[in-house]
């Protein structure tokens, strides 16, 4: 007898025995749709991370004192770890190949004040590079300029989280805003950045040039500089950080042990997506032991099938149909039940996901591959545990299957 | 009226082993069956009249001897010959029915046809419903079985052994579950059957029910005891004259 006839047989059995279908699939269907939906949010979460390390700026590498290792285990003063100076940055610009842009930083929280609003916030003093570096965008009003930087001007660039604090319906740009009790002019408002990685809020910041700041706003004793840099390409990250390591060592070659620590946004990067890689195939596996146990509910039914059709199977070969054809009939409804199990899972799956995202406010992203996987899996699922009921069926005595009770 | 010989038997042996006993069903049959013949055979149960039965329509192996069916020599064929021969030369009919649940009589008349000849859906449904009109259930070829009375059912198992004009009709025991008005009509079909030249061969323990035959064999204890010829049987559509009729034709299952 041809497959197709077969094939007809099969289907007709199958929606002869809604129910009993219904049910075997729904394991399948179940499986499935988790696995899409769990590998949908991890990847969601994913793109997140991606986005969010996207955010840091493009190619970049910093270079920051490294306070364990710089002394004895003796207590020091503070400040007495700082060992980066601003003359490092002129280096790092003008001897090293591959960089395009190197800026200092200082960091610091204070006191944010403008009319009788006050905020407490991050303060960091730049050059005028940093901007490029952590490729910044204006909202509204303009970056400081170089002169600005050159002269120790007062001004000030600050992030939405704090123009939305202090500035309550008012236009930040020209006020003057006290920062640590000192006055500085509002020349810009940067557009959003969301969450960093570590989940602080990078909106919520007031950025001056480094002179002033350091000067101004941090004293001696609580300064740490960072040196923020951009490489000329993604590739060049390697070289431009292992050349850095290099002229840092030389420039600070009084010291023993490394006082400094050079990383780049790829390393950042790396552990960001182990950790995100990790977890999506945590979810997935998860997910793959529910597809697993929907297939073990598939061989169940189409074992307690098999035993409940014993007759069927006698009448069915009394009449003419060979172990081939019973064989073939059971494989294929196996089949039948997990590829249409596997698609209505696809659209559960992914419908749930959608779902999740709109209400959850999760980052939500289904991959082909887990389609591809989901299905692939639950055909073999339904090739693999339909065989088995199958053969059964199939090798049964024709007496003994006719004569079953 | 009897033609060639159509099945042959020969020593036929059928052991079952129970454990440690080994059960007899069977001691050496030698047997011919003429094409053409209504044949019924008797015995009580345990005779050996089923395992003969299965036997002969291919559902069993004997454990000895040799059985020749239309030319063929069944012994020794493999399982996918002894298959086409199930399909191609013998129609079955049981006790039970046997008809498959949830599909309707149509579908099971065509049963055979699906697992035989390559034929088109158009051409299977012809063959079928002829088949049932045979047993005049046309108007019935979409119900299911459960919507049918067993009298009804039986004919359409009935048509399912003869869709595929096999050389012979077995059945066994078609009017054990049957009452006495009903059992009358289905040998009314048997009876029309073989005097269109078809052989039958029936499996009864009821004596009634065998002298509608035209020739009578009794099994006992695994051997064949009688074997006699019934020059006048019964004439089945005459008995069903005689027989009380039930309202508007309304079966009792």
């Amino acid at each position: 007898m041809s497959v197709i006839g077969i094939l007809r047989i099969a289907l007709k059995s199958l929606t002869r025995n809604k129910t009993r279908t219904f049910l075997t699939m729904l394991g399948i269907i179940i499986g499935v749709a988790a696995v899409i939906t769990m590998i949908a949010i991890g990847q969601g979460a994913k793109k997140v991370v991606d986005d969010q390390i996207s955010t840091m700026g493009t190619n970049v590498i910093s270079v920051m004192s490294n306070f364990t290792n710089t002394q004895s285990t003796a207590r020091q003063a503070a400040g007495s770890g700082n060992t980066l100076e601003e003359a490092d940055v002129e280096a790092i610009l003008n001897q090293v190949d591959g960089v395009l842009y190197a800026s200092p930083v200082y960091n610091t929280w204070g006191q944010l004040k403008y009319g009788s609003n006050n905020w407490r916030g991050r303060i960091m003093g730049v050059d005028v590079d940093y901007f490029l570096i952590r490729d910044m965008q204006l909202e509204s009003g303009d970056f400081f300029y170089p002169s600005e930087v050159e002269n120790g001007a007062k001004v000030c660039v600050i992030g939405k989280t704090v123009a939305d604090n202090l500035f309550v319906g008012v236009d930040p740009i020209g006020k003057i805003m006290r920062i640590r009790n000192i006055p500085f002019t509002v020349k810009g408002v940067l557009r959003s950045k969301g969450q960093s990685t570590s989940g602080n809020d990078q909106d919520d910041v007031v950025i001056a040039p480094y002179s002033t700041a350091s000067t101004r706003l941090i004293g001696a004793r609580w300064r740490f500089l960072t040196i923020i840099v951009s490489a000329e390409s993604k590739e060049s990250i390697p070289i431009v950080q292992a050349e850095i390591s290099n002229l840092m060592q030389a420039r600070h070659s009084g010291t023993t042990a490394a006082d400094f620590m050079v990383s780049s946004q790829t390393d950042v990067a790396e552990a960001a997506s182990t950790v995100s890689n990790t977890m999506t195939i945590l979810l997935a596996s998860i997910a793959g032991i529910s597809l697993l146990v929907g297939g073990i509910g598939i061989m169940n039914i189409m074992l307690v099938s098999v035993t409940e059709r014993i007759k069927e199977i006698g009448i069915r070969m009394a009449v003419g149909a060979g172990k081939r054809d019973v064989l073939l009939q059971f494989i294929i409804e196996a089949i039948t039940i997990s590829i249409l199990g596997g698609l209505i899972g696809i659209a559960l799956g992914w419908g749930l996901a959608v779902i999740l995202g709109k209400t959850m406010g999760w980052s939500i992203v289904v991959t082909t591959w887990s389609i591809l996987l989901s299905v692939g899996f639950s055909c073999a699922i339904g090739v693999f545990f339909g065989w088995y009921p199958a053969r059964k069926a199939a090798n049964l005595n024709l007496i003994d299957a006719l004569r079953y009770e | 009226m009897a033609g060639k010989t159509l099945l042959s038997v020969r020593g036929i042996t059928k052991t079952y082993q129970m454990g440690e006993i080994h059960v007899h069903a069977l001691r050496g049959i030698d047997l011919d069956i003429r094409s053409g013949e209504f044949i019924a055979i008797m015995g009580a149960s345990g005779s050996g009249k089923t395992t003969f039965m299965n036997l002969i329509g291919c559902l069993d192996k004997p454990s000895s001897g040799s059985y020749i069916l239309d030319g063929i020599d069944v012994h020794g064929m493999d399982d996918a010959a002894v298959t086409q021969v199930r399909n191609h030369k013998i129609g079955y009919v049981f006790q039970s029915f046997y008809l498959l649940p949830r599909t309707t009589a149509l579908e099971n008349v065509e049963l055979p046809l699906l697992y035989s000849k390559k034929l088109h859906a158009k051409d299977r449904h012809a063959m079928a419903l002829k088949a049932l009109k045979t047993v005049g259930l046309s108007d019935r070829a979409h119900h299911f079985p459960n919507q049918l009375s067993g009298g009804q059912q039986q004919r359409v198992a009935i048509a399912r052994a003869i869709v595929n004009d096999p050389v012979f009709l077995l059945a066994d025991e078609p009017t054990g579950n049957l009452d006495t008005r009903t059992s009358v009509e289905v040998m009314e079909f048997f009876q029309k059957l073989h005097s269109e030249g078809k052989t039958v061969i029936l499996v009864t323990h009821e004596f009634d029910i065998s002298q509608y035959a035209t020739r009578i064999i009794t099994f006992r204890d695994g051997r064949i005891i009688s074997d006699v010829p019934n020059p006048e049987p019964r004439n089945a559509a005459e008995d069903l004259q005689k027989l009380p009729r039930l309202d508007d034709g309304e079966e009792v299952a």
